[in-house]
């Protein structure tokens, strides 16, 4: 649906992003993950078309759109602060698309109709943008977007101005809109739960750089890079003479008995945190500390100070580029 | 009483000192009548009044209006296209512009206005010009026509305009007009629909600055209009200093304050839209 033919992106001679390729499929819920200024918004921007790459190019759905401006592009983009428009209703932001489109009247009304009803919106609508919440907000910018029901919908970090209640709720909605839909979604955001809870596929950013990209499964599972390892979910990095390797907290074992063990080390600190207990256990071996994660089914009494054994079998390694 | 209300005390002195007072004797004064040698006296009187319905005073004051909102309106088509150029240029053309629309403040307005009977008389800089490349075969008469009152009011009040759309233009959210692009607007189309009405509170400060400023100015049609061109503050002026008839003057002051002030709230009243209505309903 859009491949990134070696995009890149310098701003004052500053190179942003680095050449970039990337295709993404059809239906698709991709998401870039990454620390912010790493580049994201800039990604988007680029597809969108409100940035022309320094090089490269934006191809949408098999026609060369690099040259097009955001006007002339069959997508949206639902922006980072929402950017409605302050003297228009609910239902006149919603409409706006459309008019400009010179969509005809009975189908304006039926796909705002549509598109307030997907995001629950139908008792809001001549309400102005300051009458309305947040996570209200939020969801205008959405059906003012998918109203125009482009190919590909860009949303970026849609969810970073709302409280972690709120975000939980929208980040189903979010998913089950895309699933309903069925169109193409390019997803920023720099929370990585986030992205492991929505994204079909997670392309890892770091400054200006793909890291890594990958299912939320192998991006858990099979890290490629140090920063991958790290900046998704917690890890244990090891080194050994073949270079680094990381063992994720479940995947590491306490055993009381330290001979025999693959490392040992003194417990400093004890998490009892509901469904799992977290072990931060600082080694003797290396001067750093490794975090064991034991579910529920473990009972034994671990206390402070305590010198145990640490063991993991050779599988669960993952063996991570510099 | 809170803190901030005690903090408003002088400002409320102030203004009643200054401003309520002066007014209120206006409004007496209008209502009085004057002897032979020009003292306002005692009986209460309507005389005032009365005298501004002669055709002559009518006359006067229907001008008045038309040349102030012609002044207005030829303020903002000159000002709008400068202040938007101003507001999405860069910085450094951004203060270099507001510096040269405020220069003319730092020159007396007489020295400035006086500057344009320089340009304008028969043996004026133009004419000169005009008839030296032999467009012209005769000077043109240009001081002492409406025209150079329009122009020497446009010419003071242009800042008036400038600087509140300036303002209204340069704090709207740009990335309002990002969205528009995304949602398939042309340039004008974004423009029309989103910056226009953004900036609809700067047009109208600067609708209501320069109509009242022109309203009230008889130094531009003494200077520039000669004597046939009268403004309606011209009579106020001679009533209060020539013919000594203050009672007239007052009863004129009244009368245009008053009806300015409807023509201002019915402007307002026009241009609000239902979105500023939702606004002063929640705030
Ligand atoms: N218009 C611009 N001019 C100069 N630098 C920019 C511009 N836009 C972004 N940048 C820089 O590019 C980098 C990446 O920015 P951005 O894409 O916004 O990152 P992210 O969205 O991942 O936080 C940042 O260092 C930022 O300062
Ligand atoms: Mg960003």
């Amino acid at each position: 649906m859009i491949d990134l033919v070696q995009v890149e992106k310098h701003f004052d001679g500053q190179i942003v992003v680095h050449p970039l390729s990337l295709n993404i499929e059809e239906g698709e819920f991709l998401t870039l993950l990454g620390p912010s200024g790493c580049g994201k918004t800039t990604i988007l921007r680029m597809i969108a078309g409100f940035e022309q790459p320094t090089h490269g190019d934006v191809v949408l759905a098999g026609q060369n759109v690099t040259k097009l401006p955001p006007n002339q592009r069959d997508l949206n983009l639902v922006f980072q602060h929402y950017a409605l428009f302050p003297h228009m209703t609910v239902e006149e932001n919603i409409a706006f698309g459309l008019k400009m489109k010179k969509i005809p009247k009975d189908e304006q009304k039926k796909r705002i109709e549509e598109a307030v009803a997907m995001t629950q919106l139908t008792a809001l609508t001549s309400r102005y943008p300051h009458q309305l919440s947040g996570g209200q907000q939020q969801r205008v910018a959405i059906a003012r977007a998918i109203a125009n029901k482009p190919k590909v919908l860009l949303l970026d970090e849609p969810l970073g101005a709302l409280d972690l209640q709120l975000r939980k709720n929208l980040q189903s909605e979010l998913k089950h809109l895309q699933r309903s839909l069925g169109i193409t979604f390019v997803y920023v955001t720099h929370d990585q739960e986030e992205a492991m809870m929505l994204s079909d596929r997670i392309v890892i950013m770091n400054g200006g750089r793909v890291e890594q990209v990958g299912t939320p499964r192998e991006i858990y599972a099979t890290p490629k890079t140090l920063f991958a390892a790290t900046f998704v979910g917690e890890n244990n990095i090891f080194s050994s003479s073949e270079g680094l390797f990381a063992v994720r907290p479940e995947k590491l074992r306490p055993v009381r008995e330290t001979e025999g063990a693959r490392v040992t080390g003194v417990i400093q600190d004890v998490l009892y945190l509901g469904n799992v207990h977290k072990l931060t256990v600082h080694l003797d071996q290396e001067p750093m500390s490794v975090t064991i994660a034991l579910d529920f089914t473990d009972e034994r009494p671990w206390q402070i100070g305590e010198r145990i054994g640490v063991n993991w079998s050779p599988k669960d390694e993952v063996v991570i580029g510099a | 009483m809170n803190k901030s209300k005690f903090l408003m005390v002088p400002v409320l002195l102030w203004a009643a000192l200054f401003l309520l007072i002066p007014m209120l004797i206006v409004v007496v004064v209008s209502f009085l009548s004057r002897d032979t040698l020009g003292n306002v006296v005692f009986p209460f009187s309507l005389t005032g009044y009365k005298t501004f319905f002669d055709s002559l005073y009518l006359g006067i004051y229907w001008d008045t209006l038309v040349l102030s909102v012609v002044t207005t309106v030829v303020c903002l088509l000159v000002s709008y296209p400068l202040a938007y150029y101003i507001a999405n240029a860069t910085p450094r053309i951004q203060t270099w512009g507001l510096i040269l629309i405020t220069i003319p403040f730092w020159i007396n307005f007489l020295i400035r206005t006086y500057a344009w009977v320089l340009l304008l008389r028969t043996q004026g800089i133009v004419n000169s010009v005009l008839l030296h490349f032999g467009w012209i075969h005769e000077p043109m008469q240009m001081l002492y026509t409406k025209g150079a009152v329009l122009l020497g009011m446009v010419y003071n009040f242009i800042p008036f305009m400038v600087l509140p759309i300036y303002v209204a233009l340069e704090q709207m959210d740009k990335r309002l007009l990002d969205a528009a692009s995304d949602l398939g607007a042309t340039r004008w189309k974004a423009f029309r629909h989103i910056t226009l009405p953004q900036s609809k509170s700067g047009i109208m400060t600067g609708c209501v600055l320069v109509f009242v400023s022109t309203s009230g100015m008889f130094v531009v049609t003494d200077i520039l209009g000669g004597a046939k061109s009268m403004m309606i503050s011209n009579i106020i002026q001679s009533q209060y200093l020539g013919a000594r008839n203050w009672p007239f003057g007052s009863a004129l002051s009244i009368i245009f304050v008053v009806t300015s002030l409807i023509l201002i709230l019915l402007f307002n009243r026009a241009m609000q839209s239902k979105a500023d209505r939702a606004k002063e309903g929640t705030a």
